[in-house]
This record gives C-alpha cells, sequence and structure tokens, in this order.
C-alpha cells in the first residue's frame, strides 16, 4: 500500500526526467498510474466485502509514535476507488483538453502529487500522518488552481483557497496532537475503544471544535465556503477532480472517520446539523443567481457537502447510509457535468448559460452525458441518484426531534440541486442553436467517453444497487457505527412520505427549470450583497492585518541603528530592572570583598577618567589615544589579579588597535557632533541607566556562591591529563582545543576581510 | 575593591552603548571596543578576583596546593579579547572604506540598501 501511496509522488518527481515525453503526444499515457491504482484497489472489494480490515505498518518516526500506518477499510476503500477512478478518467480527459499546453507535464506533477496525498489521507491511520497528507492536499490544491499563473485572479483564488485550507490545517494539527495526548496513542484504530474516555474528558470540546474548523474549511462549510467558488479558476480537470469529487471531501472523509470515536453526543450532533444546514441552503439559494456554469455547479457542491455534512450531523444509521451513497452520487454526477462543462468551455469558448444553447445538434454523445447527469444529480428513477435521495428524506423523517425543520431544509436544497443540475445539464444542449455555434464539432473520443462512462455508472448502479452495497456502503457502515442493523438498497421503497417528498422535488424542480431564466440581472443583484458576505469581511480582515504589520514593522524596522539599539537596551533594562527590584536586597556582605589598596584605586580612577574622556572629547586622536590609557589601564588590573597571560594579550591587542585607528584616521571624517542635545540626554539617562542596572547585577552575582566544579576539573587535570602547567593555556589549546581552532580561522576570515577591503576597487563608483 | 570594579563595569557599559547610540561610525567603534571591555571585566570578576596567585602549577607539584585564580574566565576573556580585536579590525577598515566610496559616517544615511538615495 505504500508503493501505491507514494506511486503518485514517484511520479510526479520522475516529470523532471521524463517531462518531454509526458507533454507529447504519448501523454495519454499517464492515465495507465491511475487506472493501475484503479485495478490494485478493486482488487480488494472481495475480501473488504467480508468485512475484513486490512493494515499495513511502516515505521517513519517511531520517536514521535508517528508511523505510516495504513488502514484499508470499507470508509477508505469507497474514497480510493473514488479518488482512483475518477482520477483515470480526468487524467485522460486532461490529455485531450490540454493538448500541446506548454506546462502540461507540469500539471500531470500536480494532479498526481494530489492524488497520491489524497490517497495517503483516506488510508491513514496515523494522525499524524494523515496531518501530512491532508497538508500536501492543500498544497497541491494551490498550485493546481494557481495553474495560468500569469492571471492575477488565478493567483488571487490560489492564495485565498491555500489561506483558509491551510488555516484549517493548522487546527488538525492543533486537534490532533491534543486526540492524541489524551488517547496515549495517534493511531485511529486504537482509539475506537477509547471513545468513551474522549468523548467525557474536559478537553473533548476543543478537540472537537479543531476537528469542525479543519473539516469546515476544507469541505467548504460555511462560513468558509468562499474559496471554493474562487477555486474554479483552475483549468476544469481540477475543478473536477480536486473541488467536486475528492479533496472537498476530505473534511467528509475526516467527519465520518472520526464518528466513532468524537461522534456520540449533543455538540456534534448540533453543530453538524446547523453548519451543514445553513450551508446546504445557503449556497442552494445562490445557484439561482449564477450565470456561470462552473458557478452554478461550485455552489451546488458547496450545497451537497452541507448535505453530507447534514446527514453526518443526523448520525443515525440511516443517515450515514443516505451519506455514504450520496459520497458516490454527487461524485458520479458532479464530476461529469464539470467534465461536460469543460467541453462546452473548450469548443464553445464560453460558459455563460444566457448564451449557451440547442448544443445538442452539434456535440449529440455530450448531450446524453449532461441529461443523464441531470437525471441523476435531481434523483429521477431510476437512476442511482434517486435511492441516494430517497436515502436523505428518510433519514431526515425518521430522526425524531424538528422533523419538519430538517425535512423541509433537504426538500428546498434537493429542488434547488435539481434545478441546477438541469441548468448545467440539459440548458445548453435544448432551444435554437444561435448561429456564432454552428461551427461546433463533437472533440476527440477521450473528451466526451468520460463523463459517459460516469453517467452509465450511476444509471447502472439505480438497476443495482446491491452491487454498491455488498462492496462499499455495507463495508463503510461497519467502520462507522459499533452496532449495525441489515438493510438493503433498493429502488422501490412502496408508497410513503419520502415518496411523496421525491415526487414533489422533481415536480417543483422541473416546474423551476422552466420559470427560472439564469439572467445577468440577477447575478448583479446578489453582487449588492457582496459586502456582507464572509468572503469580504475575511479580506478586510486580511487588509486591516497587512496594514497593521506594516505599521508595526515600520515602527520597529525604521532603518536607523541607533533606534534598534536604543529598543535593546530599554527593554533589556526594563525586564533586569523589573527582576532586580522585584527582589530588591542590597545588603552587602563586606567581608567577602578584597581590602581596597591605593594602586589599584589609582588604576581604576585613571581608567574611569580615561572613559569620561574617550566619551566627551571633541578630538579624534584624543578620544583613540584615551581609548588606549583604558586598555593599558586593564593590563594592570589582569596584571594584579594574577591573570598574566590575559595582560600579554591585552596589551598586545590594544596597542595594535591604536595603531590601526591612528594609521586610518588621517582617512576619516571629522569627528562632528550630529545628534540634537535631546537625543544626547535621552540615550545618557538610557545609557546610565543600564550602566547601573549592569553595576547592581555584578554585586548581585558576587554575592552567590562560586560553583568551582569545572575550575578543579580543569586545575586537576591540567597536569595529569595535558602535561601542562599552565591551566590557562592548556584549556585553551587542549582542553577546547577545537575552539580555539575555530576562533583561529576566525580570525583568518576577518584578515582576509581586511585585506581585501584595503585592495578593493569600486571600480563604476569610484569613477564617479 | 569589587564594589569600585563593578562601578567601573558600569561605567563601561553606559559609555560603550552612548557610543553605539551617536551617529558618527567611528564613535560607533570606540563604543563596541568600550563595551568589549566591559563584558570582559564582568567575565572576570564573576570568577572572583585573587591576588598575586596565578593559575600555574608550580614547578615541584602536578596539581594545585595553594589558592589559585580560577582559569575559567581567564580562558574565556583570552579568547574575547583576540575576537572582539578580529572584530575592531575589520570594522575599522570598513569604515574606512565606507567613508571613502559615500563620503559620510553619518550612519543615520546609511539606512537604506538602494544606491541612488
Amino acid at each position: 500500500m505504500l508503493i501505491a501511496v507514494l506511486l503518485g509522488f514517484i511520479f510526479a518527481i520522475s516529470i523532471l526526467v521524463i517531462g518531454k515525453f509526458v507533454k507529447g503526444k504519448q501523454s495519454w499515457l499517464s492515465t495507465l498510474i491511475p487506472l493501475s491504482l484503479l485495478a490494485y484497489f478493486l482488487s480488494f472489494i472481495p475480501q473488504i466485502s467480508k468485512g475484513e480490515i486490512i493494515q499495513q505498518t511502516y515505521s517513519w518516526i517511531p520517536s514521535f509514535n508517528v508511523e505510516l500506518s495504513f488502514q484499508l477499510d470499507g470508509l477508505s476503500l469507497l474514497f480510493s476507488l473514488m479518488i482512483t477512478g475518477i482520477g483515470t478518467l480526468v487524467f485522460a480527459y486532461t490529455s485531450a483538453y490540454l493538448k500541446g499546453h506548454e506546462f502540461l507535464d507540469r500539471f500531470y506533477a500536480y494532479l498526481s502529487m494530489f492524488m497520491g496525498a489524497m490517497l495517503g489521507l483516506v488510508l491513514s491511520d496515523n494522525l499524524i500522518s494523515m496531518f501530512v497528507f491532508w497538508e500536501l492536499t492543500s498544497i497541491s490544491s494551490f498550485y493546481l488552481i494557481g495553474f495560468n499563473n500569469s492571471s492575477l485572479a488565478s493567483r488571487k483564488s490560489a492564495l485565498t483557497a491555500l489561506g483558509i485550507t491551510g488555516m484549517g490545517g493548522l487546527l488538525f494539527l492543533g486537534g490532533a496532537v491534543l486526540l492524541g495526548e489524551l488517547a496515549g496513542t495517534f493511531q485511529i484504530s486504537e482509539m475506537i475503544g477509547l471513545a468513551d474516555e474522549i468523548t467525557s474528558s474536559s478537553s473533548y470540546v476543543l478537540i472537537a471544535v479543531l476537528f469542525f474548523g479543519a473539516a469546515f474549511s476544507k469541505s467548504a462549510q460555511f462560513p468558509f465556503h468562499f474559496w471554493l467558488p474562487g477555486a474554479m479558476k483552475a483549468p476544469t480537470p481540477v475543478s473536477t477532480y480536486l473541488h467536486s469529487a475528492t479533496m472537498v471531501k476530505a473534511g467528509i472523509f475526516l467527519l465520518l472517520r472520526f464518528t466513532p470515536i468524537l461522534g456520540n453526543t449533543e455538540l456534534w450532533h448540533s453543530t453538524l446539523i446547523i453548519v451543514g444546514g445553513v450551508t446546504m441552503l445557503y449556497a442552494a439559494i445562490h445557484i439561482i443567481f449564477r450565470t456561470d456554469l462552473k458557478g452554478i455547479l461550485a455552489y451546488s457542491t458547496i450545497s451537497a457537502l452541507g448535505i453530507l455534512v447534514f446527514l453526518i450531523g443526523l448520525g443515525t444509521q440511516e443517515a450515514l447510509i443516505a451519506c455514504l451513497v450520496f459520497i458516490i452520487v454527487h461524485a458520479l454526477y458532479k464530476a461529469s457535468l464539470f467534465l461536460i462543462t469543460g467541453i462546452i468551455d473548450h469548443e464553445t469558448g464560453t460558459r455563460d448559460i444566457t448564451q449557451l444553447a440547442g448544443l445538442k445538434k452539434v456535440l449529440m454523445p455530450v448531450a446524453i452525458a449532461g441529461f443523464l447527469a441531470a437525471l441523476i444529480s435531481g434523483g429521477v428513477p431510476p437512476t442511482f441518484g434517486f435511492i441516494g435521495k430517497d436515502l436523505i428524506y428518510e433519514a431526515g423523517l425518521n430522526w425524531g426531534s424538528y422533523t419538519w425543520i430538517l425535512v423541509g431544509g433537504a426538500l428546498l436544497t434537493k429542488i434547488l440541486l435539481y434545478y441546477a443540475g438541469f441548468v448545467a445539464g440539459v440548458k445548453p444542449f435544448v432551444g435554437q442553436l444561435p448561429t456564432k455555434f454552428e461551427n461546433v464539432h463533437l472533440p476527440e473520443k477521450r473528451l466526451w467517453i468520460p463523463p459517459l462512462v460516469l453517467v452509465s455508472l450511476g444509471v447502472v448502479l439505480g438497476f443495482v444497487p446491491h452491487l454498491a452495497e455488498t462492496a462499499l456502503i455495507a463495508p463503510g457502515i461497519e467502520v462507522l457505527m459499533t452496532s449495525t442493523e441489515t438493510f438493503h438498497l433498493k429502488l422501490w421503497h412502496g408508497f410513503n412520505t419520502a415518496l411523496i417528498l421525491s415526487v414533489i422535488t422533481i415536480a417543483v424542480g422541473t416546474l423551476l427549470y422552466f420559470v427560472l431564466i439564469p439572467s445577468h440581472k440577477k447575478e448583479r443583484f446578489i453582487e449588492r450583497f457582496e459586502v456582507i458576505s464572509p468572503k469580504n469581511i475575511v479580506l478586510k480582515i486580511t487588509e486591516g492585518f497587512t496594514v497593521f504589520s506594516t505599521l508595526w514593522t515600520n515602527f520597529f524596522q525604521n532603518g536607523f541603528l541607533r533606534h534598534y539599539v536604543a529598543t535593546i537596551i530599554g527593554f533589556l533594562s526594563l525586564v533586569l530592572g523589573y527582576i532586580i527590584f522585584t527582589n530588591f536586597d542590597l545588603s552587602l556582605d563586606y567581608s567577602s570583598f578584597s581590602d581596597l589598596t591605593v594602586y589599584e584605586v589609582a588604576i581604576v580612577l585613571m581608567m574611569i577618567t580615561a572613559i569620561l574622556f574617550t566619551v566627551f572629547s571633541r578630538s579624534r586622536l584624543a578620544a583613540v589615544a584615551s581609548m588606549g590609557i583604558v586598555g593599558f589601564a586593564f593590563c594592570l588590573l589582569f596584571l594584579f589579579y594574577s591573570a598574566p597571560d590575559l595582560a600579554m594579550t591585552q596589551f598586545s591587542v590594544d596597542t595594535l588597535t591604536v595603531i590601526l585607528f591612528v594609521l586610518v584616521l588621517y582617512r576619516l571624517p571629522k569627528y562632528l557632533k550630529m545628534s540634537k542635545n535631546v537625543l544626547r540626554i535621552e540615550h545618557g539617562v538610557l545609557s546610565i541607566i543600564f550602566g547601573a542596572l549592569m553595576t547592581i547585577l555584578v554585586l548581585k552575582v558576587l554575592q552567590e556562591p562560586v560553583n568551582a566544579e569545572i575550575t578543579d576539573y580543569y586545575a586537576q587535570n591540567a597536569y595529569l591529563l595535558a602535561k601542562g602547567k599552565n591551566v590557562v593555556n592548556v584549556i585553551l589549546v587542549d582542553f577546547r582545543g577545537i575552539d580555539t581552532l575555530i576562533e583561529t580561522c576566525v580570525l583568518i576570515v576577518a584578515a582576509l576581510g581586511v585585506f581585501g577591503l584595503l585592495k578593493l576597487r569600486l571600480k563604476t563608483r569610484d569613477k564617479k | 575593591m569589587e564594589i569600585l570594579l563593578a562601578i567601573t563595569t558600569g561605567i563601561l557599559y553606559a559609555a560603550g552603548i552612548y557610543m553605539i547610540l551617536r551617529r558618527s561610525m567611528v564613535k560607533l567603534i570606540l563604543g563596541l571596543i568600550l563595551l568589549g571591555n566591559g563584558v570582559n571585566l564582568l567575565i572576570f570578576l564573576l570568577g572572583r578576583i585573587t591576588k598575586g596567585k596565578p593559575p600555574i602549577i608550580p614547578e615541584e607539584t602536578k596539581v594545585f596546593e595553594d589558592l589559585f585564580a580560577d582559569p575559567v574566565p581567564q580562558a574565556l576573556i583570552l579568547t574575547a579579547i583576540v575576537i572582539s580585536f578580529g572584530l575592531q579590525s575589520f570594522a575599522i577598515i570598513l569604515v574606512k572604506r565606507a567613508y571613502k566610496v559615500l563620503k559620510t559616517d553619518d550612519l543615520d544615511q546609511l539606512n537604506t540598501t538602494d544606491e541612488d538615495s
């Protein structure tokens, strides 16, 4: 299974080498990759339908409990088949859709990277590796949305999508870490047994909210839905694959996967029902006002995702069955509608529904596919869509409380989705063919076969629903519920409320299709509400954030060195002052100090005088000379206090520095007083405060006992281990010999720098 | 004596920072040197001062038998002195060079990487 997941990534990397080949006439060959994966996963159906669960674990970062462990059960098989199945069709479709495109190789690389990541996500049994794959899908989606990278709108949409899904990813990570800590394991399969402890723990609410945030942002739930319509800037194969069939279902997958672990609470049910319900209605109503085919499909996708979240929220066995069935139904019809839209766009050059009509004359097979897709989408019997819709109504009816609100919402949504399916799948093909489209001709097979395959699958499954039931739905439910009752998917349920609702849906939906004509006027109407939409609010927040960061940065990074130094020193003084004065205790133990002697005092006074002279002198030479005096005073101090090596070093270094200074001094500018007096006083006060704090600090530290462990080690072993009697020297050249070597290197680099600066001739500038 | 030295450390810090805060590049270097001296004195004091007992093992013994000055701060300071020499010499030459090219040693005029400002 590891190979299966990695295959996508391997192909993506190998594009570097075989890119030319993939770009050429043989690009359809890359279809073999998803196709072989599809075959691989199909081969598991017999095992899975018997209720087996296949697990494989590969060690990755064992010290953090992170493993590449994969679990293939009913749920992940359902998603894997969707990913590879639709992947196969999209790969084939792309080879014709983007034929001869300059960056086709790149496109395939992103696409297969996405496929690998998505497979990894649905197969992962380890939370952390799941998170990694989750993020990889966001990243590949970013690249694919921004594929037309010369267009500003594309880049903006890609950034928005990455921002929203990336934020969700962070929430996911937070939730995953908390949950992992709580359960003591990152293996999802091991958490199921701990479900009761997890839901009753105090951090459950936080974990659930974090997971909600992750799932809602990825699956475009209100109020995070707005990145999805923007994501339609991507080429149509991408919209088909990522933004309707697979990636946006990752959030749904997450919720399903954690239903047995986190799902059995009031919080879980009510949040999902409310958010899902609001999303499905909000997006469904938006459909009426759209004229761009892809816009219609985008909003109907959001609405469908809302239905899925809503069903997971209901959480009964019926609802979960409805959810799994609707996932398949939606993938089948929505993917084909997208592919059909792609063909229309490709052949006529427009996606504006107000202009498209009568295309069945020229695009007959596509029109058939469109009509069937609309039927599946509308849930007209005997398609698989009918079964899906029926189950949704039944799940709502049997939930118990608030039945009519729930069912009413679902009914309205389904009616509008019915309308959307017909607008996208039927409307472009019927009516009078405009003269400008008369030259449109049927494209190659690779474009129109994939949607036909999908819709025929949708129709066939309607006749033989038990195929899907035994292979996918039953094993899937097995994973989601602790105890299951037997059930059967069938077309005919007898005369009941659900059937009446279905009839209403179809009748009202058909009526709407004839009454509501999409127009630009309506689109402009809805644009007026754009100001209060979540998208706008988030954009405003982002802009505000940028403005704030600019101000903040300009305040602290204003380019004046003294400003930086003053900030650092000021802050340090605050912290240091706070610590010193909160434990203020200046009782010094004078007995521990050595006595004053005349010559020491004389030297220190000399030093202080020299320092003050350096600071206040108006003459450069005098300042440099008195700085030399400071250095020589240091030599004497070192000499008094038993540090002959230091004295010698200080002496030579100080001499050299002064000589160097004097040598270049005549080339240096006049020593001007440049700052204003106020600033000088301000800086003086700051410096004095900091100096005083340092003095107090030193005195404080001198009161602390000395830890002589290291000193004793060196002193004892200097001769015994290193055969040297001068301990300072032994430390430098023996115990810490490597450090000294590196120090020498630093000096060499400095010397090379000095040499280079002296010899450097800045030709262009010098001539100026 | 330690109190006096502690005050000296404070003065060195204050003087060094005051000089770094000035606009002239020459003063900046002087400030760096003073600050470096302050740090050295601080480290030295932390090892406590011992008069007339250098950390050198006497000729006739293999280990210390008497009191001795702490060799660890001394080793640290030795390194610090040498490194700061490297820094100072580089800085001096850099200032000289910068002045030659830019005709200014005002740090406030060097706050951009753009050539034409």
